[in-house]
């Protein structure tokens, strides 16, 4: 990016808002910034209109933070609780319409290599798991079997949030909601095996509750997408209010829910291992020396 | 450029002039030309890109006014395709059916060929519609077409264009959309995209779609107005058809688009995001999210209004009237409607009548001043459409209200696929002239003088 956009014209510093003031000063612009200085760097997303004790606010901090260049970094929404925190962050942020996000994230990241080439241009679609999983299906697959080269992020709160606690596909089954009266009937569903078979390059499950585990994983994503292929986080961020978890034990539920079924977890292809080894430095991803069995 | 080229046309097993662009043109056991999407050959010392990568940008002035033309025998489809190659497009999305015309096709041979220098085929028109949303924001010019259901499939995505100030050029070759399922033409689908906020052009012929192609994407990222361009032309008649077209050389194509040049900036990471419209502008229910809204609304139909001075210019107008003045009655008509209106006329002057013919070529802006003006002494129109429900006649008995007297005859109409005998529309003038009972058009599609006011009534209720 041309960082001059989040410069001051001179002789305007002084009208303008405290907050622009501190984003210019003291924002993660052109630095690099890890989520344990988190208190002191003024955050791309610090306000926003969530619910108190809400898990997912704290992963979209987290994982904005984690973006590798954010002054380049455009990300992609559809409606949803998520995007109410993602359109107050300081990046541009595409909000279309009803599960468009995976078709508009094709469209904007190859257009943008036209123009930009190899200069890296990071688009993420961060959405929740109904506006993924049922209404953007579709477009969310084919995405991937195209091998569009951006990152996609589900924050799985595992219940339709914003619209007041309806069933949606990754919802568990048997869990009694709106719309799913007698309980859910059919199983959570498998995106993770579907990323994997569609030919996502990195596929990975988190928690927010450890955020240097969150950092470390969008990093990935992100670089991995800038070459390689297309990249799927799913982040289980809980819905306190639908699922009626007191705010104070919000972290505590989701180190249960980790521990239970929602493992960390991290597949990598071959050559996003490579790529990251040989680009990136990440020298933990490439076999052992011990592996070059090859002498034999 | 005087030499002919009429007199060099090869004809095909059916007498037909083969005119394809392609040197050799080879035809299926059928006869009909096989204009498809053979794979470049592969000859690995010529760059299948070499072509394009000679051409020269010129100014849209001298593309649209001055470069020398030639003429050739094509299909609606192929003219869709010559366009674009002269259009500088730098991204372009197709889907097969619901249903197609070859255009899209023909598009991956300009894709393979290097002059459209991104394209896929994607899942169906709303991964389509988004993605071409999609890379509208990352600032590069944009093409696909669709038809039919596939428009209605798209609508969603569509709607919004306008609204996120999002300049592309889709073409709409219509079809039918209602059940029973069919494919045939029907232009009811331009109906919906009336009232999408974006710019709307009806082609007559394979001449126009070129030509409204070509000056759809100057006028869609004019500053002043950053819209999308629809261009709509009647499925068939238009895209399977073949027609004279006259065309500049290949050698010279349009400028690029400029990312920087819109009313609101481009998500490129390079300008400062507009968070009004790209964001979510109504977070919350409360006054200034309305407010907001419904000024935003109100400026993307004053971006349509102000396309006006830039159709006039490029275009040469809104619409075209010929022999209006003093005629006994006028035909007002847009896309496959206006040719067959043309022979109705003549069959009219055989008879004695003198009717004159307004074909309107943008739908949005409608041309209303225009229409209030050439329709003042008006005594019959008669508005001939391709589709059951008059989209046409309502906006034209709409914008005259109160500033002609003409009786206005919905009608004659024609759809499902049927084609329009001229017959039919020659009988609405003459009916209309005498005040014969139409046998075409019920009382209830007529206004105006001398008519049963309950009648009037309805027509005006169904507007």
């Amino acid at each position: 990016m041309s960082l001059d956009y989040v410069k001051f014209s001179p002789g305007f510093e002084r009208f303008m808002p405290k907050e622009y003031r501190d984003m210019v000063e003291h924002g993660p612009f052109g630095k690099k910034v890890t989520v344990s200085q988190m208190g002191s760097f003024k955050e791309i997303l610090e306000e926003h209109p969530m619910c108190a004790g809400c898990a997912m606010t704290l992963f979209i901090r987290l994982a904005i933070i984690s973006f590798p260049n954010p002054e380049d970094t455009i990300t992609v929404g559809t409606a949803g609780c998520g995007r109410l925190a993602i359109s107050q962050a300081a990046i541009p942020f595409v909000y279309g319409n009803y599960g468009d996000q995976n078709g508009v994230a094709s469209g904007l990241s190859r257009g943008l290599r036209l123009r930009f080439g190899d200069q890296p241009k990071d688009v993420v679609v961060m959405v929740g798991d109904g506006g993924m999983a049922d209404i953007g299906f579709s477009g969310t697959l084919h995405s991937w079997f195209r091998k569009e080269k951006f990152t996609t992020i589900m924050l799985d709160n595992e219940v339709y949030g914003n619209t007041g606690g309806q069933e949606s596909g990754m919802t568990n089954q048997g869990a009694v909601l709106k719309m799913a009266p007698l309980g859910k009937k059919f199983e959570k569903m498998d995106m993770l095996g579907m990323a994997k078979i569609a030919g996502c390059a990195y596929v990975a499950t988190v928690v927010p509750n450890n955020p240097r585990r969150v950092e470390s994983v969008i990093k990935k994503a992100v670089l991995i997408a800038r070459e390689v292929g297309p990249t799927y986080i799913q982040a289980y961020t809980s819905c306190n209010i639908e699922y009626a978890i007191p705010t104070d034990k919000v972290m505590e539920d989701a180190k249960t829910v980790e521990d239970d079924r929602y493992k960390f977890s991290e597949y990598f292809t071959d050559e996003a291992k490579q790529f990251l080894a040989d680009r990136y430095g990440y020298k933990e991803f490439l076999p052992k020396p011990a592996a070059a069995v090859t002498q034999a | 450029m005087s030499k002919s080229l009429e007199a060099e046309v090869k004809t095909n097993p059916q007498g037909d002039p083969i005119t394809s662009m392609e040197p050799e043109q080879k035809t299926n056991p059928q006869g009909d030309p096989i204009t498809s999407v053979a794979a470049p050959k592969t000859d690995l010392k010529k760059d299948p890109h070499a072509e394009a990568k000679k051409q020269r940008i010129v100014t849209p002035e001298y593309m649209f006014f001055e470069a020398p033309r030639t003429k050739e025998f094509i299909t609606g489809s192929e003219s869709a395709k010559e366009a674009v190659r002269r259009s500088n497009v730098d991204l372009s999305i197709a889907y097969p059916i619901t249903p197609q015309s070859e255009t899209m096709q023909l598009i991956g041979v300009l894709y393979g060929e290097g002059y459209v220098k991104e394209y896929y085929r994607g899942e169906e028109e709303y991964g389509v519609m988004s993605a071409i949303a999609g890379a509208s924001r990352a600032g590069v010019r944009c093409f696909t077409a669709t038809a039919g259901p596939g428009t209605l499939r798209g609508l969603e995505p569509i709607a919004s264009w306008p609204g996120h100030r999002l300049p592309a050029l889709a073409m709409f070759t219509c079809r039918v959309v209602n059940a029973p399922l069919a494919i045939q033409p029907d232009n009811i689908e331009i109906s919906y995209l009336l009232n999408c906020g974006m710019i709307v052009f009806h082609a007559e012929n394979q001449q126009d779609l070129f030509d409204f192609i070509m000056k759809g994407f100057i006028i869609s990222e004019q500053n002043d107005v950053t819209l999308p361009v629809g261009v709509a032309c009647d499925g068939f008649f238009v895209t399977h058809a073949r027609g004279y077209v006259h065309m500049q050389e290949k050698g010279i194509k349009l400028p690029p688009r400029e990312a920087w040049r819109g009313a609101v900036p481009v998500l490129d990471a390079e300008n400062p995001p507009a968070r009004l419209s790209r964001d979510a502008p109504v977070q919350k229910s409360n006054f200034m999210a309305y407010n907001i809204h419904a000024v935003w609304q109100q400026e993307v139909w004053a971006a349509v209004e102000r396309s006006r001075k830039y159709i006039n210019q490029y275009m040469g107008g809104l619409l075209t009237a010929e022999n209006v003045e003093g005629a006994d009655a006028i035909l007002v008509a847009s896309g496959s409607a206006a040719a067959q209106s043309r022979e109705a006329i003549r069959l009219c002057k055989d008879k004695g009548i003198q009717v004159g013919l307004i074909k309107i070529r943008s739908l949005r802006p409608f041309p209303i001043p225009e229409l209030r003006q050439l329709c003042a002494k008006a005594k019959l129109i008669v508005v001939p459409e391709f589709n059951y429900v008059a989209w046409l006649a309502k906006d034209v008995a709409a914008a005259i209200y109160g500033y002609s007297k003409a009786k206005i005859v919905a009608g004659p109409h024609v759809y499902g696929g049927m084609s329009m005998p001229v017959e039919m529309i020659v009988d609405e003038v003459t009916g209309g002239l005498t005040g014969k009972k139409s046998g075409n058009v019920p009382m209830s599609a007529m206004m105006g003088t001398d008519v049963d006011q309950a009648a009037v009534a309805h027509f005006m209720q169904n507007i």
